[in-house]
């Protein structure tokens, strides 16, 4: 039985997740109401206000978007692409073979999982200019690729293929390669798919590794492009940076609204070790 | 013959990880090291090559009070965001796995802004917090409180760091609560029910102890980020006003790329290696004790 105490109680509660819901939504769709209605009803609600694009056509024309979308997508792929060769390669390597000096190497990998490249940006940066890859794409790209957090889960899916699969994949001759690309790669579908999309949400939106790394349009990724176009030396108003940022977030945001589940559930494996 | 495959099989296995292990021993492990000697050398500048000068580097830094603000700056920060975003994470979880109405619209308003960019959402908080024609300060007008410049005021700029990385981290945390909510068995609390326990009674007493191993994880996780994000500040503050509410790694890249004084940017890497490692250690002192009762 159910008491008048716990009801009351219940209600209090789906209020204030209701309450926290909208503290959590606001910021953004303040940002789309800024961005689709003229400067003076920035902070004016009323229903009656204009709807107008021209913030979007001024943010279109103040900074080079199209340029950054481009970087952007360039240093995605590249990035992704390189996680999931090295990656690959890497996990196989763990999960299928012995050979001696496996616990330790192993342990160095673990290391990154703590102590991303992220923070390593003063030594990182001399490598990168040693190697003269300063403003290029895959100089952001670069540290990234070997990524332990990849090599770990992809380890992980690895391990779950049944022996059977593999022996018998074997049996009728294939060889070490060609059952990776055959049994194990196919069956770790799902946790390629978590892995992609944890990595291009991070990749889209790092934002200190591309500033110090990129001085030009021609290599700055939006994050970088968003944070020159919103500074207020650039001069623009309000509405016109919430119509520039929501421009710069649309792809990934519009991609995770029409595939949440598949987005929380990446999210959620990613941290289930 | 027996012994011949084996060796082939190592070699491959090798190959397999070669690349990999190149790439992150350039980019992980190297700087690690690299960056622990550089701390034991000066700063090379033209006509002054960098020599090895002891600890000085680490004395400028206990002299440094700048060093001591932003570190203090980031526990404070730490200790603010940390647990509230925890505790709010773990509410959102519980309403989102029980039968809320509306449930999929409250859970896809937590998890958003956890897949937009810092930098995007730090150009719509930097409105918020705008003096005068901001929102918050428009509000204030609405009871004429007066106009405060919450960002340029060395006591409340760090909160609204914190305010804002609160907001961006709580419903990242509450996947994982809810992902170890999801695997409670919901019979278990029907019978806690039909026994007459309450659900404050029964949150206490079953789901936060199940909760704790996802505790831990998130706890680690979350330290890891109030050390490692910092790209709000080069949108709201740059550090300022005086440093109130720069951070560690803000620091960093300030006298790393500010001022090039690599040397003492590279001693300043250490210290918060040291505290990533004590999150680390933390977490696997843990693991193992979980795998020990397995």
């Amino acid at each position: 039985m159910i008491n008048r105490g716990s009801d009351w109680m219940q209600k209090v509660e789906v209020l204030a997740a209701w309450l926290l819901a909208f503290l959590w939504a606001a910021p953004l769709l303040y940002a789309v109401w800024a961005a689709f209605h003229p400067m003076d009803f920035v902070s004016r609600f009323v229903l009656t206000a204009p709807l107008t694009l021209d913030n979007f056509r001024s943010a279109w024309k103040v900074a080079p978007f199209a340029r950054y979308f481009f970087n952007t997508f360039v240093l995605v792929s590249i990035t992704l692409a390189g996680q999931f060769i090295l990656c690959t390669m890497a996990a196989y390597a763990f999960a299928r073979f012995e050979f001696p000096g496996k616990e330790i190497v192993f342990l160095l990998v673990l290391v990154q999982i703590m102590i991303m490249p992220d923070v390593l940006i003063v030594q990182n940066y001399k490598t990168v200019s040693q190697l003269g890859l300063v403003d290029t794409i895959l100089g952001i790209g670069l540290p990234y690729m070997a990524s332990a957090f990849g090599i770990f889960l992809l380890r992980q899916a690895f391990k779950q293929v049944p022996k059977e699969l593999v022996e018998a994949a074997r049996v009728e001759g294939a060889g070490w390669l060609s059952v990776l690309w055959k049994v194990y790669i196919p069956l770790a579908k799902p946790t390629y798919l978590a892995y992609g999309l944890v990595s291009v949400s991070y990749h889209w939106n790092n934002f200190l590794w591309p500033v110090i790394i990129t001085n030009s349009t021609e290599t700055r990724p939006l994050t970088v492009g968003l944070s020159i176009f919103g500074a207020p030396e650039s001069g623009v108003n309000f509405s016109v940076i919430s119509a520039g940022t929501l421009l710069a977030v649309s792809p990934l945001l519009i991609a995770f609204l029409l595939f949440q589940r598949q987005f929380v559930q990446s999210f959620m494996r990613s941290g289930i070790k | 013959m027996k012994l011949k495959r084996p060796i082939s099989v190592q070699v491959y296995a090798w190959l397999l990880l070669l690349p990999a292990l190149v790439l992150m021993v350039a980019f992980t492990h190297y700087p690690i090291v690299g960056g622990f000697i550089a701390s034991f050398f000066s700063t090379g500048r033209e006509g002054r090559a960098s020599k090895f000068i002891g600890l000085e580097n680490y004395s400028s830094m206990i002299a440094d009070p700048v060093f001591w603000q932003v570190l203090q700056n980031n526990l404070i920060y730490a200790l603010g965001v940390i647990p509230i975003s925890v505790i709010l994470a773990i509410f959102m979880a519980v309403c989102v796995n029980g039968r809320l109405p509306g449930r999929s619209i409250v859970r896809t308003a937590y998890f958003t802004p956890t897949i937009l960019p810092m930098i995007a959402v730090a150009n719509i908080w930097l409105f918020f917090y705008t003096p005068q024609i901001g929102l918050l300060d428009q509000i204030r007008g609405l009871f004429n409180i007066p106009s405060h410049s919450w960002l340029g005021d060395t006591s409340t700029a760090l909160g609204c760091m914190m305010v804002l990385a609160i907001w961006k981290d709580a419903g990242f945390f509450m996947i994982f609560f809810l992902a170890a909510l999801q695997g409670i068995p919901p019979e278990l609390e029907e019978a806690a029910l039909i026994e007459g326990a309450g659900r404050w009674y029964y949150f206490r007493r079953v789901t936060l102890p199940l909760l704790m191993p996802t505790m831990l994880f998130v706890l680690v996780n979350a330290t890891i980020n109030s050390f490692k994000l910092v790209d709000h500040i080069f949108i709201l503050t740059k550090g300022g006003p005086d440093n109130a509410s720069s951070l560690l790694l803000y620091y960093i890249w300030e006298v790393a790329f500010g001022f090039w004084d690599t040397a003492y940017a590279s001693t300043l890497t250490v210290v918060l290696l040291v505290i990533l490692c004590l999150a680390a250690i933390t977490q696997f002192r843990y693991m193992e004790k979980r795998v020990h009762y397995q």
